[in-house]
């Protein structure tokens, strides 16, 4: 009751037209009512599983029904619309879609509505790392529905070979292993690793990625920019040298996850960072791959132990101009529950974000990766969570490219970015 | 002096002449701007207002600061010409150069190459051979594709281990930083858009007479003399149209390097991308001052393009009077001149 009357209250407070600058984050979090038909934005569904999902719902809510807007593959074009529609405060679209690292630049906005915690149940059944995508200063803005995070493809035949019994968990170890492989005769024309190296948001994913693994950060917990240390030299260097010494072939440069795969699958890489959804691809019979059956993965090897993974995945979030935001968050809760997401694996191989679905045996025999990606996503850091994440995501390119091509120093690099970064995040 | 006799010669025959038409004529002018009426609002609407809302833009700046609770504060602020001194500051500047200048050069080199495959492209489709249907539908074809699938075509092409590489028995990384991202840019650019010059010049060589090759032949004209004497001159106004609007096109360029090679990359990164870069990343104003430059930039090239060459982009000298001494007309009359003055000149030679 009490819950309910104070709900009212900030509606009310809400509703009387306080247009400009909101005064506190507190405004708009109990304002979850009003129920009825409501949307759901997001990425063109390539699977075509996500329209199963909705009608087990809409089954259920024949009066709370969710329509499906799809919006373009690209990611980019996907944030621009729900940008415009922000803008417009238009309330075509209710649940967005998010991908992971917009998080802050939306809520800072307001243009995504602050969820009450104990709105979410299942909340602590969800995997933390996940779940910290979705909040912006301690505040909680959306529920991670899908996960990701890098794994360690690599040539388990040749190791194997080349008696090694594990796959390595240092970079150290993985540079003797490939040592030891280069002696083998089927070796021949091999490189040793390859990530994503072209100037995209993959770049961003790898870089941060041997930052974190070295001990280092970009962004420190009170988001403060602090790249400029001995740590991010460390991981910077793991990849400059790698170029250098040939480990990495030359073209990783311009790899994203496709040339990468490709690279693989043709039997020109012993390891490969890379996401799941290489898995099937890499595994397919159907002459496509020179590698099925040949290879494993693993979590990433890191500096000195086991490396940390940059996250993935995605939240669904309410837009601040959505009607029906009640039906909007039961709906978010119905597509987060275990047995959502276990159907949603099950066709799409998107890996959840409940963590017991991870040692799932069924889910486990048909995905045998999933023992790895839990270890990598357990372990694994978000991206900087900036408001200005664009501008963040392009310092990082720019600074991580040219020291990858040679261009600057991996220290003048970082040196420089840090730079660059304090100005972009001013508190 | 010999424009003066005509206008002296007005005053003398007008209480004769000036009443009736006078009458028509404003009869005709306000009936003309109620007809023309619908069509200038739907300009003003569709041209004048967004140009003008572009400008207003381009002067505020919105979404720059936090509050306390790490909300950005909502509004816009007016900074007069804040977003355009910015534009030429520090790294900004060093970035807006560079695309200026990458614009420039793509625009020149593209453009001059387009111009050269594009006449010889005419010349072919236009002369009468077996097939000639199909080389002309097989040449229109780059055109017939949307830049951006172009763009991964060629971004296929040149991939690490595509077939450019191969043929070239080369190992270039042409989407990397430096002079094989240009290239890159410039010979997809160059294989979609020459056909686009092609067509005009095509359309303008189909109005020559055949008389005056004929008699630049009778005449004992050389192949190069015919095309340097007749055909150039001939094709000139649509030639100078096509160019036009190449130039222009290749100004605003981005799909094709955004594509290809890919954003923020300083090797091929052009003002528009720069204005999208901005845009973006919700930074309203300073891409609105950003597309308010390049918008100057292609106006004044256009401008002085039709001022240096003359190029009749509205049809302004076909449209004039006989006596107007209309451009094209004169040009008519004097090509066969020209070419029999080549002619003699060949034949003195031989």
């Amino acid at each position: 009751m009490a819950v309910a009357s104070s709900l009212a209250l900030l509606a009310t407070a809400c509703g009387s037209g306080d247009d400009g600058s909101s005064s506190g984050g507190g405004s708009s979090a109990g304002a979850l009512e009003g129920r009825g038909p409501i949307t759901l934005a997001g990425g063109k569904d390539t699977s075509g599983n996500l329209q199963n999902q909705l009608n087990a719902w809409n089954a259920q809510h024949p009066n709370e029904k969710v329509e499906l807007k799809e919006l373009p593959e690209d990611a980019d074009a996907q944030r621009q619309q729900m940008v415009q529609n922000a803008q417009n405060k238009s309330d075509a679209f209710s649940v967005l879609n998010m991908d992971v690292v917009w998080t802050s630049e939306f809520a800072a906005n307001q243009w995504i509505t602050q969820i009450p915690e104990d709105k979410v149940p299942d909340l602590g059944k969800l995997i933390p790392a996940t779940v910290d995508t979705a909040k912006y200063r301690d505040k909680l803005y959306g529920v991670p529905i899908t996960s990701d995070g890098g794994l360690l493809y690599y040539r388990k035949d040749l190791l194997t070979k080349a008696g090694i019994a594990e796959a390595p968990k240092t970079w150290d170890e993985m540079l003797a292993d490939c040592q030891k492989v280069a002696a083998l005769p089927e070796a021949k024309g091999m490189s040793c690793y390859a990530g994503q190296f072209e100037k995209y948001e993959g770049l961003t994913v790898n870089f941060s990625e041997a930052v974190n693994s070295a001990g280092g950060v970009i962004v420190d917990k009170d988001g403060k920019p602090n790249v400029n240390t001995p740590e991010a030299l460390a991981g910077l260097q793991e990849l400059t040298n790698g170029f250098k010494t040939g480990a990495i072939p030359k073209a990783a440069i311009t790899y994203k996850e496709e040339e990468s795969r490709r690279a693989f699958q043709e039997g020109k890489l012993l390891f490969l960072r890379n996401w799941p959804y290489v898995y099937a691809k890499a595994e397919a019979t159907d002459g496509s791959s020179k590698v099925a059956g040949k290879f494993a993965v693993a979590p990433l090897p890191g500096k000195t132990g086991p490396g940390v993974s940059s996250l993935g995945g995605h939240d669904y979030a309410i837009s601040a101009f959505a009607k029906n935001k009640a039906t909007a968050i039961d709906f978010i809760n119905f597509m987060a529950s275990e047995a959502r997401q276990k159907a949603n694996i099950e066709k799409t191989s998107q890996a959840p974000t409940w963590a017991s679905l991870y040692d799932d045996p069924t889910l486990t025999k048909q995905f045998p990766y999933l023992a790895p990606l839990k270890a990598s996503i357990l372990a694994a850091q978000p991206r900087p969570k900036v408001v200005k994440y664009g501008d963040v995501t392009a310092a990082i390119q720019q600074a991580a490219y040219d020291a990858l091509s040679g261009k600057t120093q991996p220290q003048q690099a970082l040196s420089d970015l840090q730079t660059k970064l304090q100005s972009l995040i001013t508190q | 002096m010999t424009a003066t006799a005509p206008v002296a010669e007005r005053p003398a025959k007008e209480p004769k002449q000036s009443k009736r038409p006078q009458r028509f004529n404003e009869g005709t002018g306000r009936l003309a701007a109620i007809l023309l009426s619908p069509t200038l609002l739907v300009l003003g609407l569709v041209v004048v207002f967004p140009i003008i809302m572009a400008l207003r833009e381009s002067l505020f700046t919105s979404g720059t600061k936090l509050d306390a609770n790490g909300f950005i504060v909502k509004g816009s602020t007016f900074v007069g010409l804040q977003n355009y001194t910015d534009i030429f500051k520090g790294d900004t500047g060093h970035r807006f150069w560079n695309a200026a200048f990458n614009t420039t050069f793509f625009t020149v080199v593209c453009v001059v190459l387009e111009t050269i495959l594009g006449v010889a492209m005419a010349l072919i489709m236009h002369k009468a051979f077996k097939g000639r249907g199909v080389v002309r539908a097989s040449i229109l074809v780059p055109w017939a594709i949307p830049t951006v699938v172009s763009a991964l075509l060629w971004k296929w092409i040149f991939q690490a281990d595509g077939i450019a590489n191969t043929l070239l028995g080369t190992q270039i990384l042409w989407s990397t930083e430096g002079w094989q991202s240009k290239a890159s840019v410039i010979i997809a650019d160059t294989w979609k858009t020459a056909p686009f010059i092609g067509l005009l010049v095509l359309a303008g060589l189909q109005t020559i007479p055949a008389e005056v090759y004929e008699a630049a032949k009778v005449d004992g004209a050389s192949v190069w003399k015919t095309f340097t004497r007749i055909t150039l001159p001939l094709v000139k106004p649509a030639l100078l149209v096509a160019v036009l609007f190449r130039i222009l096109d290749t100004l605003r360029i981005f799909d094709l390097p955004f594509v290809l090679v890919g954003a923020h990359k300083d090797s091929v990164e052009t003002l528009s991308m720069l204005a999208y870069d901005e845009a973006f990343n919700t930074r309203y104003g300073p891409a609105a001052a950003y597309a308010t430059l390049l918008f100057i930039y292609v106006a004044v090239v256009a401008y002085a393009f039709v001022k240096i060459l003359g190029a009749d982009v509205i049809g302004e000298a076909r449209a004039k009077k006989p006596g107007g001494g209309g451009k094209a007309k004169k040009r008519r009359a004097t090509a066969p001149e020209i070419s029999a003055a080549a002619a003699t000149n060949t034949g003195m030679g031989a």
